[in-house]
């Protein structure tokens, strides 16, 4: 019954790729020269894909929404990047990178993608250190590793805390050096507001420049989407300002199907909300769980007294602490995957041990700054407990780490095959904003290591491969009607918006959404809420476009016009996530449905009926989307529940 | 707590700037000095005045798109940190706040307080990397490398590029920021092949963009959110001389 075709080469599962490779088609070098890529985004996707077609040959146009490509939020990453390296001789291997991979998202991810995932995962390390990527090493020079959640080997590879920054870079330098050699045009302060069309195949965007608001058109043989997820529908998340899902769902609008959009991960370290002036959520690295110890007090009194301020956390004796990561999964202990860590903190604050606000838990360096000396614990998250000092005013060093659960990646987004091509041929998806090798729930370490497999190890191969057949088409003129079309109509959804004049801020509503979402289709979902999500939501959009005020006008430099602009795609988009949370009625990573739970309060999966990547396809503003399934099958893996006790 | 702020505005390049007053009330001291900013543009929204434009993204300290020169500072009045990281905190009742873009002739400001940093983007360009392309690398373990030389390159890669120390210094010098990327290659064994041409290249594009010389006085390190420290700019000293004198290129 599906209409989704995967496109999963034949053959064994370690050999899919390479036989991939071998038939793929080829361009040859005079004709790369003819063929224009755009690639929106410059993140680890964007930035190593730009760079790597450039390198081939393709004349790339890449495009940025902020100043520079080093701002991409990718460089907020911390932890590490993931690769079976096996350097510690603990038994890694690509088979096992695979393994935690595919169980880490709950048996929810393609297998064919996640093995070429960590196929390529080895190339992505040997490729950042070639470009003068300073990664942690050992006094024996050799690189060093260390361990996330998810996984019992040591396979993280790290710069300090600041493994995403130091990646970016690495691929910005790379881009850099193309943009020299004048095989890839940069456009930085550049939004993609439209996706064009011609013969249904995508053929080009329409852009606004942010420093003057002029749009503009740009025509290509191929797209490339890598404009990261969509955590910012729920106002606080740990993503940065400028993070949106506007460009996803304008290629949702033109056909191209959205996948498992209610995948969110929470991610559980991070420090709790402040007030209701807060504009974000910063994330403390889960390489923090390598050492830190999480607790809650045993006794509910005490939680009491401390959130009354009559008791401070270093009052409690060691008996007296609950480590109930610790104790509800002795086998992985504080380093469980993310879904699991941030309900069981949800779960613990509900019941009334909650410290801080109520809504907050202790991370605890005690016990690592004993073993290990507080050199040792500087060394290695050092730059971790600035932040946080200068975030909160209090030294972790002496008094425990508050943190509870936010919203951080979307394992959710453009569906595409196996060679990232989404359903409108030509457009293609990378890194966070396809839905492609998570599953239900992404491993720690695993963005990086995904966001640069996409980019350099595989559109150069896939892209290639569709446009082996486009050197015959002619360059689309920017003065067809597609793209006069494409123009006039953001033009005029731009028009409508500034002529509204209401009285809700863009803000406003903004908080609105997220407190919608994070309510009803947040951490915990169930039916009932999902049910009342969808004509809150309607509502919201109805206020949005009948009682916004945007301040300002077209043709300048307008962040509350942009801001407006994306919040009205959310809107659409957080519609979307509820209907497909309240379609999925089983728990599976991310996605956790209070209706589906053990009796120990683990997440239910019901494979029997949802062992599929659900696909919404767009039917018009006034109808409802309608879904498509891709079944999944489980060739090579044993199917089994996740356990990490 | 109640602040009165004086912000630099200006419609863009051409126009003439100037300051303005603004008063902003109730301000929590959790609050950080961006969320304050938010607060202030909310009240100018809520009266159809058009809000400051500032440059922010991540509001973690680390993407290096805010940039506010606050009270004389850059980045304020906190040490070791962006503006995004300063929270209200260190401001009393009653301040007042002056707020001003980054000032450099090579950062022509595009509106208020955003200005236009992609000299620095430019001198990247222009040898600011290790020349390899996607595959045919070695092993990432076939050259080890000394501990203390990969720490003492990650301290130099550090730099965000925010561009305070441009905005501190008098003769608005680029030097901390050029001589971070310098030494990162440098120092690794990776950087090593094109070290000389390197140096040079991106020297002679720091000059050519309008970025003065180096005066000896360390405002970009005292003010240089990451800790960047100046030995950085004494080591591309030495790469520059060696390369003019020693080398072969």
């Amino acid at each position: 019954m599906s209409t989704l075709n995967s496109k999963i080469p034949q053959g064994p599962l370690s050999e899919k790729w390479t036989r991939y490779k071998a038939e793929q088609k080829l361009v040859n070098p005079a004709n790369k020269r003819k063929l224009d890529v755009i690639v929106v985004g410059t993140g680890l996707a964007g930035a190593s894909a730009a760079a790597s077609l450039g390198a081939l040959g393709f004349n790339v146009k890449i495009f940025c929404i902020s100043d520079s490509p080093r701002r991409a939020h990718s460089i907020a990453a911390q932890g590490g990047v993931n690769a079976a390296k096996n350097y510690q001789n603990d038994g890694d291997s690509v088979g096992r990178l695979f393994y935690d991979t595919i169980k880490g998202g709950d048996y929810r991810a393609r297998e064919a993608n996640v093995h070429r995932l960590a196929e390529v995962a080895n190339s992505i390390i040997d490729q950042c250190v070639a470009q003068g990527v300073p990664f942690a090493r050992d006094y024996g020079g050799l690189l060093d590793n260390r361990s996330f959640g998810g996984a019992q080997v040591s396979r993280t590879f790290y710069a300090k805390g600041q493994t995403g920054q130091q990646l970016l870079l690495g691929a910005y330098s790379a881009l850099s050096k193309e943009i020299k050699a004048g095989t890839v045009k940069m456009y930085e302060r550049r939004e993609m507001v439209e996706l064009v069309m011609k013969d249904d195949r995508a053929r080009g965007i329409i852009t606004r420049n942010l420093s003057t608001g002029e749009l503009e058109r740009h025509s290509a043989h191929a797209v490339v989407i890598a404009t990261g997820g969509y955590g910012n529908v729920y106002f606080l998340s740990t993503n940065a300002m400028n993070c949106n899902g506007s460009a996803a769902v304008q290629c949702y609008r033109k056909g191209a199907f959205f996948a498992n959009p209610c995948y969110v991960q929470i991610h559980p370290t991070c420090i709790p909300v402040h007030g209701d002036k807060q504009s974000k959520l910063t994330l403390m690295s889960e390489s923090l769980r390598n050492d830190g110890r999480i607790w809650v007090p045993k006794n509910i009194d005490d939680s009491v007294a401390i959130r009354e301020g009559r008791m401070k956390p270093t009052d409690i004796k060691e008996e007296d602490r609950d480590y109930y990561l610790e104790r509800r999964y002795p086998a992985f202990g504080n380093l469980v995957p993310r879904d699991i860590a941030s309900r069981a903190a949800k779960e613990r604050c509900d019941a009334g041990y909650g410290v801080g606000t109520g809504q907050a838990v202790y991370l605890d360096f005690k016990t690592a700054i004993e073993r290990l000396g507080a050199e040792k614990v500087e060394a290695r998250y050092g730059n971790l407990f600035q932040m946080y000092e200068k975030i909160v005013d209090e030294n972790p060093y002496e008094t425990p780490m508050m943190i509870y659960p936010a919203v951080h990646y979307t394992m959710g987004g453009l569906w595409v095959d196996y060679e990232l091509q989404t359903t409108i041929p030509g457009l293609f998806a990378a890194g966070e904003a396809n839905f492609s090798d998570h599953g239900a729930n992404r491993l720690g370490a695993s963005a990086l290591m995904q966001g640069l497999a996409d980019g350099y190890f595989v559109l150069p191969y896939t892209v290639q491969n569709y446009l082996s057949d486009q050197i015959h088409t002619p360059r689309l003129s920017v003065d067809s009607p597609e793209f006069m079309e494409a123009e006039k109509s953001v033009k005029e959804r731009m028009e409508k918006i500034l002529s509204i004049k209401g009285t809700k801020t863009v803000d406003t509503l903004q908080r609105d959404l997220g407190h919608i979402m994070w309510e009803k289709v947040g951490m915990g979902r169930q039916r009932e809420g999902l049910l009342e999500a969808i004509p809150l939501l309607a509502k919201l959009k109805n206020e949005f476009w009948s009682n916004v005020r945007v301040t300002g006008d077209l043709c300048s430099m307008n962040p509350e016009l942009e801001k407006a602009l994306r919040l009205a795609d959310h809107i659409e988009l957080a519609e979307l996530m509820a209907r497909d949370g309240l379609q999925r009625e089983e728990s599976c990573g991310g996605h956790f449905r209070l209706e589906h739970q053990t009796e120990e309060g683990e997440a239910k999966r019901d494979d029997e009926n949802f062992m599929f990547v659900g696909a919404w396809e767009y039917k018009g503003e006034m109808a409802e989307p309608a879904l498509h399934k891709e079944v999944l099958n489980y060739e090579f893996i044993h199917v089994q529940q996740r356990n990490y006790k | 707590m109640n602040l009165t702020l004086k912000i630099w505005r200006q419609d863009n390049a051409k126009s003439k700037g100037r300051f303005q007053t603004y008063k902003v009330t109730e301000i929590s001291p959790e609050t950080s000095f961006l969320e304050m900013l938010d607060i202030l543009n909310e009240g100018l929204v809520d009266k159809v005045e058009h809000p400051v434009c500032f440059d922010n993204d991540c509001r973690e300290g680390i993407c290096g798109m805010c940039g506010l020169y606050i009270n004389g500072r850059p980045h304020g009045c906190d040490d070791g940190v962006t503006t995004c990281q300063l929270h209200m905190r260190k401001f009393k009742d009653g301040d007042v706040i002056t707020i001003e873009p980054w000032r450099a002739r090579p950062f022509p400001i595009i509106r208020d307080l955003v200005v236009d940093r992609s000299a620095f983007d430019k001198i990247i360009q222009e040898g600011g990397y290790v020349s390899v392309t996607t595959g045919g690398v070695p092993d990432g373990n076939a050259i080890p490398i000394p501990k203390k030389q990969a720490d003492q390159a990650m301290d130099s890669a550090s730099c965000i590029g925010c561009g305070a120390c441009v905005a501190s210094c008098k003769n608005a010098s680029a030097m901390l920021f050029v001589g971070a990327k310098v030494s990162q290659l440098a120092l690794l064994p990776q950087g090593k092949p094109e070290a000389a041409l390197r140096v040079q290249a991106m020297v002679a594009k720091m000059d050519a963009l309008g970025f003065g010389n180096c005066t000896n006085t360390y405002a970009c390190e005292a003010e240089c959110p990451k800790e960047i420290k100046r030995s950085n700019i004494a080591r591309m000293n030495r790469e520059f001389l060696c390369a003019k004198t020693c080398s072969e290129e």
